[in-house]
C-alpha cells in the first residue's frame, strides 16, 4: 500500500516537473506587450560565420519580413552608413552603441540585434548544402528590456540525386552560380520568414491589420 | 557598362523577378532590397544613378497600382540623391519618408539638418 502511494507520489512529481515543458504553447510575450514598439532599427548582423558576405547578405533580407509584420523599419543601408561615419566601422562596434544614443539620434523604439552563427555554402564532392543560422534579439530602447529572442535557421541542399555524371555537373554549376549570386542570401530570406511565425516570432505591429488581435 | 556590373545587375533582375510575383503584401517592394543587396555584394558595380533609376521606376509602378512603397524606401532614395549632389531631391525624399511614416521623424530631421540649405 505504502509503495503504491509512493508510486503515485512519484508519478505526480514527475508530472509536475514535466508540465512546464508540455505547457509551452508559444513564446511568452509579456515583456513585448508591455513595451510594444512602433519602429524597429535593424543593425547589421555580427558575423560569427566564415563567409565575409554574411552580414550584408543577411541585412538586405530583414527589412521585408519585419515591415510586412507592420513595423516601421529604418532604412538599413542609410543607418549603416550613418554609424560608419560616426566611428563605428563594423557591426561588432555598432552593437555596442548605447540604447539611449540610438533613441536620441534615430528615434527607434526597439533594436533588432542579429548574430549570424552560420552563413554560407559547404561544398562536398557531389553535392553542396547552404545553411543560414541566426540568433535574433529585439530590445526596447527605453528600458533595455528584451522583448523577444529567437533562432532563425534555414537550410537548402542540392545535388545528390540522378546519375553520377549529372550530379558532378550539377555540383560544378552550383559552385559557379554561388560565386556570383551568393546562394546563402536566398536561404537567409527563408530563415527570416520565421520572424513571422505565429506564437514564436514577432507580434504584429501598428501598420498590420492584425495589430493588437493576437 | 563594366564587366563587374553585369553579375550584380543580374542579381537585381533575378531578385526583382522573384519579388514581383509575391502574394498580397502591405507594400509594393519592387527592387528596394535587391538594390541594397547588390551594392553590398558587389560594391560600386551599380552606380547611384542607376539605383535611383530602378527605384524611381518602382515608385511609379507602385503609384500606378495605388500601393504604398515600404518604410525606408524614400529615405534610401533621398540618400542616393544626396550621394550624387542633388540636395533638393534628397530633401524632398526625406520629407516624403517623414510624411508617410511619422516614426522616422527624428531620423529624417537629423538628415535634413545636414543638408545645406541654398
Amino acid at each position: 500500500m505504502k509503495r503504491r502511494w509512493l508510486g503515485i507520489g512519484l508519478f505526480l512529481a514527475a508530472g509536475g516537473l514535466a508540465a512546464p515543458g508540455c505547457a509551452v504553447k508559444g513564446y511568452d510575450y509579456t515583456n513585448y506587450r508591455a513595451h510594444p514598439p512602433r519602429s524597429i532599427l535593424v543593425l547589421p548582423p555580427v558575423n560569427e560565420g566564415t563567409d565575409i558576405r554574411g552580414s550584408y547578405g543577411y541585412l538586405s533580407t530583414v527589412t521585408r519580413p519585419v515591415a510586412e509584420l507592420g513595423y516601421y523599419v529604418f532604412p538599413v543601408a542609410l543607418v549603416d552608413q550613418l554609424l560608419k561615419e560616426n566611428g563605428m566601422p563594423t557591426p561588432g562596434e555598432m552593437v555596442q552603441a548605447p540604447l539611449e544614443k540610438i533613441r536620441e539620434i534615430i528615434g527607434a523604439d526597439a533594436v533588432l540585434y542579429i548574430t549570424l552563427k552560420q552563413y554560407g555554402t559547404r561544398f562536398q564532392l557531389l553535392a553542396s548544402s547552404t545553411a543560414v543560422v541566426a540568433d535574433a534579439r529585439l530590445v526596447d530602447t527605453r528600458t533595455g528590456t528584451v522583448l523577444w529572442a529567437g533562432r532563425l535557421a534555414a537550410q537548402e541542399a542540392s545535388g545528390g540525386s540522378g546519375n553520377i555524371l549529372s550530379a558532378v555537373v550539377g555540383a560544378l554549376l552550383t559552385q559557379v552560380i554561388n560565386q556570383s549570386t551568393d546562394r546563402a542570401h536566398g536561404v537567409a530570406e527563408q530563415a527570416n520568414a520565421q520572424l513571422a511565425i505565429k506564437d514564436r516570432g514577432l507580434l504584429h505591429g501598428p501598420y498590420s491589420p492584425q495589430y493588437g488581435r493576437e | 557598362m563594366s564587366r563587374t556590373a553585369r553579375p550584380a545587375l543580374l542579381v537585381v533582375l533575378l531578385l526583382a523577378l522573384v519579388t514581383s510575383c509575391a502574394p498580397s503584401t502591405l507594400y509594393h517592394w519592387g527592387r528596394y532590397e535587391a538594390v541594397i543587396y547588390a551594392t553590398y555584394a558587389a560594391p560600386g558595380s551599380v552606380p547611384p544613378e542607376r539605383q535611383i533609376e530602378l527605384l524611381e521606376q518602382d515608385y511609379q509602378k507602385a503609384r500606378s497600382e495605388n500601393r504604398p512603397v515600404p518604410p525606408g524606401f524614400h529615405a534610401h532614395l533621398g540618400y542616393l540623391y544626396y550621394a550624387i549632389g542633388r540636395a533638393d531631391q534628397a530633401r524632398q525624399e526625406f520629407e516624403t519618408e517623414k510624411a508617410n511614416f511619422p516614426e522616422s521623424a527624428v531620423f529624417m530631421d537629423r538628415l535634413l539638418s545636414r543638408i545645406p540649405t541654398p
